[in-house]
């Protein structure tokens, strides 16, 4: 059997590196693609996640809805707690990407993309809208389960694409917030603890569950720097349409996401040592 | 646009004052190195030699604290963008995403080294049955044996036809007839394409048969560099290169470690007989 390759001389003649940003999609794209391709040889992983957020709707939704204990305006508070769920779901489909990377790490795979024309940061970027994918298929399997359970979104077709970049946004700072912190602490046991350890309070601490309004002073006050908050207020200010500062959310989503980015990057290389 | 590499005057891999700490052990002592373009290099020595770190000094893993590197005439430390993407590199550990199938696989590293997308799928299913992993190509890389991981792997490495092909340990693992077809795939891509091998191997014969130019490492230094038959001729008309191993690694080995080298040798011995 032989088979012919062409020559490499001749290969790398016509071969330009593409510019920085032209590579920086297409490294994005590439991240993304390999994402839809892992989701879709393992479509198990999509329904066992969502477990976890329908029972928060079915259970805590639905009973708390009855009791009327938590004051969420003008909307039942189901609707108000739907957008919560998304936005929890996508944190922790995120935080696990840290987890992902020091896997892929010990098992080789980080050593080979490392070795690949990507820049660290096209790679952190890339792994970033991967999670944006799982998040948004979270998303959208939790808006239908929503739906059947009689809560009302809007259907104004900018508004639910702002949904889709609110999903994103929020999904790349809490993945690459894993990212570093496991470039910081380099273990996957040790990222385990980590991540259990603040995916709770990052949660208990947002208005989530309640609004801003009902909680103490001291947690109010960690509310109001935590980007989940922010994202949470977009997704409902966006489906249900709850008074919100859509350009601060906004603003405060992409800011922290690009300094996550920015730290993930830095610290990248530390995994590979 | 600066001009591509020059590919075929200056050294493949040219390497001056190489130096790696981890703390106070130095894994890589004062390496010089040069392996010309289209040469067949091996890196011999005994584990914990530095021949790995080496490797991952050359492939911008490692970022070069002393000394100097330069791929193609170009300096790992200012261009190592332009370096990687002259490169394929089958690291020592198997690794592939085996979550994906052997086609989405090599696919991926098709888009991460730019490949065309025109030329992208004819590639693709060039490499893969180059690797003879047509058949299996479909299936995810979690189900394939050692054997078709490494040949998967390297169909990666080809699929960007790297100037450079950097194999650590690509055979170790595997049963002899894997060993031979890895080997013969690697000769071919040297002997047809002009690639330029540089591969690390515990397989003296194997290293004997295929590499141009051996570097014997010990303790992080370069003992003894040169053709094998050199190196052999210099220690006696019957020397294998194994021999030539023992001569310059195995005196200063500790005893511990001398074991097991022996026990391997004795194993090989009989493996020998038996093939
Ligand atoms: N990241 C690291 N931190 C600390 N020490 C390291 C690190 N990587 C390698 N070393 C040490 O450097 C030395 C050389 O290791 P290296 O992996 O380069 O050897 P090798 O020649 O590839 O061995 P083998 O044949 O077993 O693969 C060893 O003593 C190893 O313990
Ligand atoms: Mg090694």
């Amino acid at each position: 059997m032989s088979v012919r390759l062409d020559a490499p001389r001749a290969a790398w003649a016509d071969r330009r590196p593409p510019a920085a940003a032209r590579r920086l999609v297409s490294r994005v794209g590439t991240f993304c693609l390999v994402e839809l391709q892992k989701l879709r040889h393992d479509r198990s992983e999509v329904v066992t996640r969502l477990i976890q957020p329908i029972l928060w709707l079915v259970v805590f939704g639905q009973t708390f809805t009855r009791l009327r204990a938590i004051p969420s305006g003008n909307v039942p508070y189901l609707d108000y707690l739907s957008a919560g769920i998304i936005a929890q779901s996508a944190l922790f489909v995120s935080i696990f990407y840290g987890i992902q990377i020091i896997w892929e790490r010990d098992a080789g795979v980080l050593t080979k993309l490392l070795v690949t024309p990507t820049p660290r940061a096209a790679l952190v970027t890339g792994k970033a809208f991967a999670a944006g994918i799982r998040s948004l298929a979270q998303a959208v399997a939790i808006l239908v389960v929503a739906l059947l359970l009689g809560v009302r979104y809007t259907a104004n077709p900018l508004k639910l694409l702002g949904v889709l970049v609110v999903v994103l946004l929020g999904a790349a700072f809490f993945c690459c917030l894993s990212v570093t912190i496991a470039g910081l602490v380099l273990k996957r046991d040790r990222l385990m603890g980590i991540g259990q350890a603040i995916m709770m309070p990052l949660f208990f601490a947002s208005n989530a569950l309640y609004p801003v309004s009902v909680m103490p002073g001291w947690l109010q006050a960690i509310s109001a720097v935590n980007p989940l908050s922010y994202e949470v207020s977009a997704l409902r200010g966006l489906l249900l349409g709850t008074p919100t500062t859509l350009w601060l959310d906004f603003a405060v989503l992409s800011l922290t996401a690009l300094a996550a980015i920015g730290a993930a990057s830095a610290l990248l290389g530390r995994l590979a040592r | 646009m600066a001009a591509g590499p020059d590919l075929g005057t200056v050294p493949a891999i040219d390497v001056h004052g190489l130096t790696q700490r981890f703390g106070e052990h130095v894994a890589v002592d004062d390496v010089d190195l040069t392996v010309a373009a289209g040469e067949c290099f091996g890196l011999l020595g005994p584990n914990g030699a530095g021949k790995t770190t080496t490797i991952r000094l050359l492939v911008t893993l490692l970022p070069v604290q002393t000394g100097q590197v330069r791929i193609f005439g170009l300096d790992v430390r200012r261009k190592a963008m332009a370096v990687r993407r002259l490169m394929g590199y089958v690291p020592q550990q198997l690794s592939v995403e085996g979550a994906l199938t052997g086609r989405e696989n090599v696919t991926w590293f098709a888009r991460l080294f730019d490949v065309p997308r025109r030329e992208r799928t004819a590639r693709v299913d060039e490499v893969l049955a180059m690797m003879d992993l047509t058949d299996a190509a479909d299936r995810l890389a979690a189900t394939y044996s050692g054997g078709m991981v490494r040949r998967l792997e390297l169909a990666q490495a080809l699929v960007n036809r790297p100037a450079l092909l950097v194999l650590d340990e690509p055979t170790v693992g595997l049963d002899p007839v894997a060993r031979d077809s890895v080997w013969t795939r690697v000769g071919e891509l040297q002997s047809q394409y002009g690639t330029t091998v540089l591969l690390t191997t515990h397989y003296m014969e194997e290293a004997d048969a295929l590499c141009d130019r051996v570097a014997l490492m010990h303790h992080g230094s370069v003992r003894a560099l040169g053709a094998p038959d050199e190196l052999k001729a210099a220690l006696g008309p019957q020397a294998s290169l194994e021999d030539v191993f023992r001569h310059w690694t195995g005196d200063q080995l500790a005893g511990e470690e001398k074991g097991g080298l022996r026990s391997v040798r004795t194993t090989r011995r009989t493996a020998g007989r038996m093939g």
